[in-house]
């Protein structure tokens, strides 16, 4: 079963659940391809490799100034990863991650199935649930800074005054905790719904006709025919909003800027502290390859067990 | 494409536009706050403004700071959407037609350019672009933000290509077409609407982005993004002209998305994976 059809050239993408070896195998063995992505290894590579060696650089020499530097080995390695401020900022990352994850990746499934399917009401709601997508993510942070404020942001206006709860975001700990979550679900969960409303898009109708005709229930129609076929959709969801999530940085720091006390400095944050802040380029640069890499392999441990189970 | 309706639930309708009028509350309370004077805002809270004045956006467009901060980032987006477009064709091609020494550690090791933490990794960034001479210049910023939208551009055309059949590269061979002539003439217009979804996540991603951006400039090629901290002030934030300078930032954004809105929902599927 193939969902990848093709009408009138307009391209529709091949079943993101088709196994990979098949596709390769018919692939013919062309070592002169290189050439073709000749520009693109260039091109990144300028941006990356430099930066990536200069870091290494770093992590391993204590630099007084540019002429004074010495040799320190795996010292700084050491120290990021005893350190207690570091272990607790990664905890409150991973943390952080793990909600969002939580809360965006089901209620982006829900938004998806929920949205209208035709119509001119389609091209609207795919613009409006987009937006906040486009928005520069400082600005991202600016909107969520004056909304959520008591003073003069409707958000924080109404939890004070007309629900008569307490809240500060940049007094109260747990308020800025939960400003934060509530900015990224804001910001992101349009991202999984529009990922997974693609790979609702993708399901043949037959589907659902057989489902109607043997009396399946909305949530057996879901559970059995629509999710399974998210699984390629929602891996790509799942390891963008993880790598995003971790590293985030830009947002936080204009509504809370890490605090109140330490209660939102995320590992992004204090690395940024260290190393722009303090200037202690070789503990941060030991720390962001450690960061790095825990990144990578997490994502290749999200990739292996999405992509394994249920084949 | 067989047209998937599915079955919605009776008040999925309901559900789904309060979720909606809840995403837009709070880019409308930004909005509200751009088009009232700032004593508004601090001196009471009101839900619709008492004072409507469009000062803001008259500022806005007659201060140069601002108008051309906001025209460098229209011009770099732009800069970058096209060049990663134009590297990531053939490469997206050769993933999708070829197997070759390390295709696989090649794509993979792409990808992870999107993992690096920011923070660090910019330090550098100032000192090459500096002496390269791409300091402070459009054109800077466009290939430094090609380091991760290059990856994402051939991750989606990738996808996309994948999806037509091979016969019709093999058909063009023997009919004669050389491979340039073939995708030029043949294979480009196949592929119209990935190329619409490429450019928009390029456009997207670039357009977002702060850090490299401010870190690589100064005067010339300044962000929008980053003239906006400069409403902070001794006398305290402008939150009137920073609401504004937020609202217009929405624009370009959404007149791209407005485009290709009828493709977004199968760029989003990216293929691969």
């Amino acid at each position: 079963m193939t969902a990848g059809s093709q009408v009138s050239g307009e391209v529709v993408t091949t079943a993101p659940a088709e196994p990979q070896e098949t596709r390769a195998d018919l692939k013919r063995k062309d070592n002169r391809a290189w050439w073709l992505v000749l520009p693109v290894v260039v091109s990144v590579a300028f941006t990356a490799i430099i930066p990536l060696m200069t870091v290494v650089n770093f992590s391993v020499q204590d630099v007084f100034s540019p002429s004074d530097r010495v040799f320190v080995g795996l010292d700084w390695f050491y120290e990021a990863v005893r350190r207690p401020e570091n272990r607790e900022a990664f905890v409150r990352t991973l943390l952080f991650s793990a909600q969002v994850l939580l809360v965006e990746i089901p209620l982006g499934v829900a938004i998806a199935v929920a949205m209208p399917r035709r119509g001119f009401w389609v091209s609207a709601a795919l613009v409006l649930v987009a937006l906040p997508l486009l928005i520069p993510w400082n600005v991202v942070g600016t909107i969520w800074q004056i909304f959520a404020r008591a003073d003069i942001g409707l958000g924080g206006w109404t939890i004070n005054n007309v629900l008569g709860i307490g809240f500060n975001y940049t007094l109260d700990s747990t308020d800025a905790w939960i400003t934060i979550l509530v900015m990224d679900v804001w910001h992101w969960t349009p991202l999984v719904a529009l990922l997974a409303y693609a790979g609702l898009r993708s399901i043949p109708e037959p589907y659902f006709q057989a489902a109607q005709i043997d009396g399946a229930s909305g949530w057996a129609t879901f559970r059995h025919i629509q999710l399974p076929r998210l699984r390629g959709v929602l891996t790509i969801a799942i390891l963008l909003r993880f790598m995003d999530s971790f590293m985030i940085y830009t947002e936080p720091f204009v509504v809370t800027g890490g605090g109140p006390g330490n209660a939102t400095s995320f590992l992004s944050i204090l690395l940024s502290k260290m190393a722009v802040g303090q200037f202690d380029v070789g503990p941060a640069g030991a720390f962001s390859l450690i960061y790095f890499l825990i990144v990578q392999v997490l994502c290749y441990v999200f990739f292996t067990v999405l992509t394994r189970s249920g084949r | 494409m067989a047209r998937t309706t599915g079955r919605r639930l009776p008040w999925a309708r309901t559900v789904f536009w309060l979720y909606v009028a809840t995403l837009m509350l709070p880019l409308l309370w930004m909005f509200g706050m751009s088009i009232r004077p700032n004593e508004d805002i601090l001196g009471n809270f009101a839900l619709i403004p008492q004072r409507v004045t469009f000062d803001n956006y008259v500022t806005f467009f007659t201060d140069v700071t601002w108008y051309s901060s906001y025209l460098n980032s229209i011009i770099y987006t732009s800069m970058n959407a096209v060049m990663s477009l134009i590297v990531a064709l053939p490469a997206a091609y050769a993933f999708s037609r070829f197997r070759f020494a390390g295709d696989k550690h090649l794509f993979f090791w792409l990808l992870t350019n999107r993992m690096a933490p920011p923070a660090v990794f910019l330090l550098p960034f100032f000192q090459i672009y500096q002496s390269v001479g791409l300091f402070d210049t459009h054109l800077g910023v466009a290939i430094a933000h090609m380091l991760f939208n290059v990856p994402l551009a051939v991750w989606i055309l990738e996808g996309f290509m994948s999806g037509i059949p091979r016969e019709i590269d093999e058909t063009a061979a023997i009919d004669g077409y050389s491979l340039p002539r073939f995708f030029i003439r043949i294979f480009l217009p196949m592929i119209r609407s990935a190329i619409g979804v490429t450019l928009f996540f390029c456009f997207m991603f670039s357009w977002v982005e702060l850090l490299i951006a401010r870190t690589i400039t100064s005067v010339d090629a300044k962000p929008i993004s980053a003239t906006m901290t400069r409403t902070v002030s001794a006398a305290g934030v402008d939150w009137a002209l920073l609401a504004t300078a937020g609202v217009l930032t929405i624009v370009p954004g959404a007149i791209v998305i407005w485009f290709v809105r009828n493709y977004i929902a199968k760029g989003f599927a990216l293929g691969r994976v």
